[in-house]
């Protein structure tokens, strides 16, 4: 029987730091130092260490946001060292521990991220030996690793021992910045030919830990002393503070200050129902809105003039073949804002100490770039700031865990005291940065052999770095924006063609993109960012679905006209596989049947960063409501080199229904002043009753190929997939997502 | 305030606390357990999901009050590491989540769902799991496990 307040519980803890649960799932304790020096990358220690007791310890900026790539790096590290894979032990995204690496995006961490791991372990190998060349006295050429024992077939040394005896450390030559850094040393890595650990499945043992509920999540972080914040956003765009009220607030038990700095608004209690209460208790008197959203954002877009654009791809003479053409097409396709809304809000914990190391935990993907943005917002040199990544729910970009991160920091910051703030659910759907709402416009012209002789895109849409996906700047944060600090790093980010859809041999291509303003250049609940493979889903959408018109007015089978306008053999060979697997037979759509159920089938192609991938829908629409349940999803995916086909056939079943989600479900809404959708009945996401019956991952495996990315790609063909399927089915053409029962009855109607 | 006194994973808990505080916070910032996992505090989305006599409930929105003197049951009151109960040994082999965060409503649903009738079909799992959400779409493998601990096989 125990008994426990929590300042019970608070007392009885000893240490400066502590996980709250006892051991099992304590945060390490750490001493609070002056100064955090980040490690020199040209140091192999910096990368990786062989500890005492064998294990090997690799130091990553890389950071798994629950797709599993530390196992992935674990057995590639294991592979070069000829060690069990669980004897890798990873430290992650802690910045005074793991070198820059850019973070993690782009679907790059096992292509590039990896690069640097696998030649420091090479080189740790290639010491290891010279060192138990001395100590066995045989050239390093005949010694045998196995399970880290070195031997010359009679002495053995394993290499902790080797480890405890000598210093293991060199000089790396250092290349490249962000994503691209690269270290070589003496080692080189082993041939793909000589893997026997990559490639083959491995659990991942943080799942188990999750699983088993063990884990520590940045939700669970607990530091002596601290307090609870919640932070209360203005009412509409750009309102300002009129006054604020916390006279009731102060009367809950626990409460301890409202903070108020411009328009950003938090309260801090001692515990954290008191902190839920006390935030719903203050009453904030809210200024007008500072801008008015339109009623419709996709009239916006078109009637805009841009703030910036770009041409892109250019071949042959477009205009000339366009005109040319006897039989042309034109479409435009829309693609709404989305939301991030990860599983759990934004949580941090912020330790601020004006004299000593500010120390924040949470869980962004890039936290070297964060503590940049945190010190320029403390006004303190970087090396006051310390940022250490803990798990959270997911990420799929610029979630959002950097603006809890300054939230937190801000509220530490005027309490003096340690401050977790965990965001309430509308912090993070209403409130947190989206994905841009894109319009693209298509026209096609078909020459005299029946092939594509002309292809036009433009893309308008709001940039995907109106919150840059680098927090490295105090204007990034949503609470600085609040106070007035200007976004001084918004970039402008295109929707090309190419980089967000599939280009075909096509002879005449022409290409703009345009960017048109942000509603509201300070904070704004739609201002956009990375949302998991930018741009992706949107531009593969419309031209997908629009090569589905192509292939619909030639009375072409969509499989066989995609192949006739593609040369690249992987492409193709996605396309095969997906075929072969969902049993598709060739042959014009659509296919409409009568009945009040219509069965289709349609299929969509996309190329990002090198992985390949096609996928096959097949659905059933009810005449009658609208409604489409997608039965069936078939995915042929290539990303060159497999290192964990089990963990990546998962991150391909996930992304397959995320990205269902976002075809058939997910749109922001907006009145003229605030964002609408602000929680899950609000801003809908798939659920049970949505997930088809039947999903199918074909992996193609190239061991000749290094291995490209996997967080994203397949998240891409998925939309067009669908609609295609749809048409398929009845005739009806989507062009707008989500594509929602409403929408589909109108399309009926129309077909 | 009020003492309140709970049973949690088969030990007895006297905490103080506001009578309508529900028990997500008192379970996580009195006793220091961090499985129930705050999601929405709207009981939309499951990710603070406990046993409360062998039901699966949304801790976020329950009183502790209505929890007194009844048996909570949390994530890591299931089994451990040594013996994980089946449908964590379910989950495990079917590797079945992302980030995880949201797996207290699907495994602590799996189990009460289990419980009561140990072979549901497709469409009664797929009921049962209505009210829950997975942000990374980790739903195949999800159900895959449901289907291995109850024996069912693949779809």
């Amino acid at each position: 029987m125990a008994a426990s307040t929590r300042r019970e519980f608070f007392g009885r803890t000893t240490g400066l730091v502590v996980g709250f649960s006892m051991a099992d799932s304590a945060i390490a304790p750490r001493a609070f130092a002056d100064t955090t020096q980040p490690p020199s990358p040209d140091r192999l220690d910096a990368w990786i260490r062989i500890e005492p007791d064998e294990t090997v310890k690799v130091f990553t900026d890389k950071v798994d946001i629950g797709m599993g790539v530390q196992t992935a790096f674990s057995q590639i590290i294991a592979e070069e060292l000829d060690v069990a894979p669980e004897r890798v032990v990873l430290v992650m995204g802690d910045t005074a521990l793991t070198p820059d690496q850019g973070g993690v995006g782009g679907s790059t961490s096992i292509s590039n991220g990896a690069k640097p791991l696998r030649n420091a372990a090479a080189s740790a190998r290639y010491l290891l030996l010279q060192l138990a060349s001395e100590k066995l006295g045989a050239p390093p050429d005949r010694l045998r690793v196995a399970n880290g024992i070195v031997s010359d077939g009679s002495a053995r040394v394993s290499y902790g021992a080797l480890a405890r005896a000598h210093e293991l450390n060199d000089t790396l030559r250092v290349s490249g910045r962000g994503f691209n850094v690269n270290v070589e040393g003496k080692g080189k890595p082993k041939d793909p030919s000589a893997y026997t650990i990559v490639g083959k499945p491995v659990k991942r043992a943080e799942l188990a830990e999750k699983i088993l509920g063990k884990a520590t999540y940045s939700t669970d972080v607990r530091v002596l002393g601290m307090l609870h914040g919640r932070v209360i956003r203005p009412n509409a765009v750009g309102a300002r503070v009129v006054s604020v009220d916390d006279a009731a607030a102060k009367k809950i038990p626990g409460f301890v200050r409202t903070v108020v700095k411009g328009n950003f608004v938090g309260v801090v209690a001692d515990n954290e129902w008191s902190a839920i209460r006390a935030a719903k208790a203050v009453n904030v008197t809210w200024g007008a809105a500072a801008v008015e959203f339109p009623a419709d954002p996709y009239q916006y877009l078109r009637s805009t003039p841009p703030k910036a654009s770009r041409p892109g791809i250019a071949r042959g003479d477009a205009a000339g073949a366009f005109a040319a053409a006897e039989r042309k097409l034109q479409a435009s396709y829309e693609w709404p804002f989305q939301a991030h809304a990860t599983m759990g809000p934004g949580c941090a914990v912020a330790d601020v100490r004006p004299a000593g190391v500010t120390t924040i935990w949470c869980g962004s993907q890039k936290n070297h770039a964060l503590q940049k943005g945190l010190a320029e917002l403390l006004q303190v040199p970087l090396d006051r700031v310390h940022v250490v990544w803990v798990q959270d729910a997911g990420s799929y970009g610029r979630a959002g865990y950097e603006d809890t991160a300054a939230d937190a920091v801000i509220l530490s910051q005027a309490v003096e005291k340690p401050v977790r703030v965990q965001w309430m659910r509308s912090d993070m759907t209403a409130w947190g940065s989206k994905g841009p709402a894109t319009v693209i416009d298509l026209a096609a012209g078909f020459g005299t052999d029946g092939a594509v002789s002309a292809f036009q895109f433009t893309s308008r849409s709001f940039s995907g770095s109106e919150v840059l996906y680098l927090a490295d700047s105090a204007g990034n944060f949503l609470a600085a924006q609040l106070m007035g600090i200007p976004n001084k790093t918004a970039g402008t980010e295109f929707v090309n063609l190419g980089d967000s859809c599939p280009v075909y041999e096509i002879p005449n291509i022409q290409s703009v993109a345009h960017v048109v303003p942000s509603f509201y250049e300070l904070a704004s609940p739609l201002n956009a960012t990375h949302l998991r493979d930018p741009n992706g889903p949107a531009g593969t959408f419309a031209v997908e679905s629009f090569m589905d018109e192509l292939a619909a007015a030639s009375g072409a089978d969509p499989i066989e006209f995609r192949m006739k306008h593609l040369k690249d053999a992987r492409a193709k060979a996605v396309l095969a596989a997906a075929a072969a697997r969902a049993g598709w037979t060739a042959r014009p759509s659509p296919n409409k049947s009568s009945g009040e159920i219509a069965r289709g089938r349609g299929v969509a192609y996309a190329l990002r960063g090198g992985t390949y991938v096609a996928t096959i829908a097949e659905v059933a629409v009810n005449r009658g409501t609208g409604a489409v349940h997608v039965s069936r999803l078939v995915c042929a995916h290539d990303c060159g080199l497999i290192v964990n086909p089990d963990g990546l056939h998962g991150v391909v079943c996930a992304n397959l229904v995320q990205s269902l989600s976002r075809a058939l479900k997910e749109e922001v809404a907006f009145d003229r002043d605030k964002v609408t959708s602000s929680d899950w009945n609000s801003y809908r996401v798939a659920r049970a009753a949505d997930i088809p019956e039947h999903v199918e991952v074909v992996l193609l495996n190239h061991p000749e190929h290094p291995p490209t990315g996997a967080g994203e790609p397949s998240s891409r063909p998925t939309a067009a997939a669908i609609g295609n399927a749809i048409f398929d089915a009845t005739g009806a053409r989507l062009r707008r997502a989500p594509m929602t029962p409403d929408r589909i009855k109108a399309a009926l109607l129309r077909a | 305030m009020a003492q309140i006194t709970l049973n949690v994973n088969g030990k007895t808990h006297h905490v103080n606390a506001e009578p309508d505080c529900p028990l997500l916070y008192v379970l996580r910032d009195h006793l220091a357990m961090n499985n129930p996992r705050f999601g929405c505090g709207l009981a939309q989305c499951g990710a603070c999901t406990v046993l409360l006599d062998g039901r699966a409930v949304r801790s976020c929105v329950l009183p502790v009050s209505q929890a007194a003197k009844k048996e909570v049951v949390t994530l890591d009151g299931l089994g451990t590491p040594e013996h994980p109960h089946p449908v964590q040994a379910a989950f495990i082999e079917e590797q079945s989540f992302q980030c995880g965060y949201c797996l207290n409503g699907w495994i602590m649903t799996a189990k009460a769902l289990l419980d009561k009738n140990p072979h549901p079909t497709e469409t009664q799992m797929r009921e049962a799991f209505s009210g829950l959400v997975c942000r990374c779409g980790s739903h195949v493998r999800i159900f895959d496990a449901v289907r291995r601990a109850a024996g069912m096989g693949r779809a």
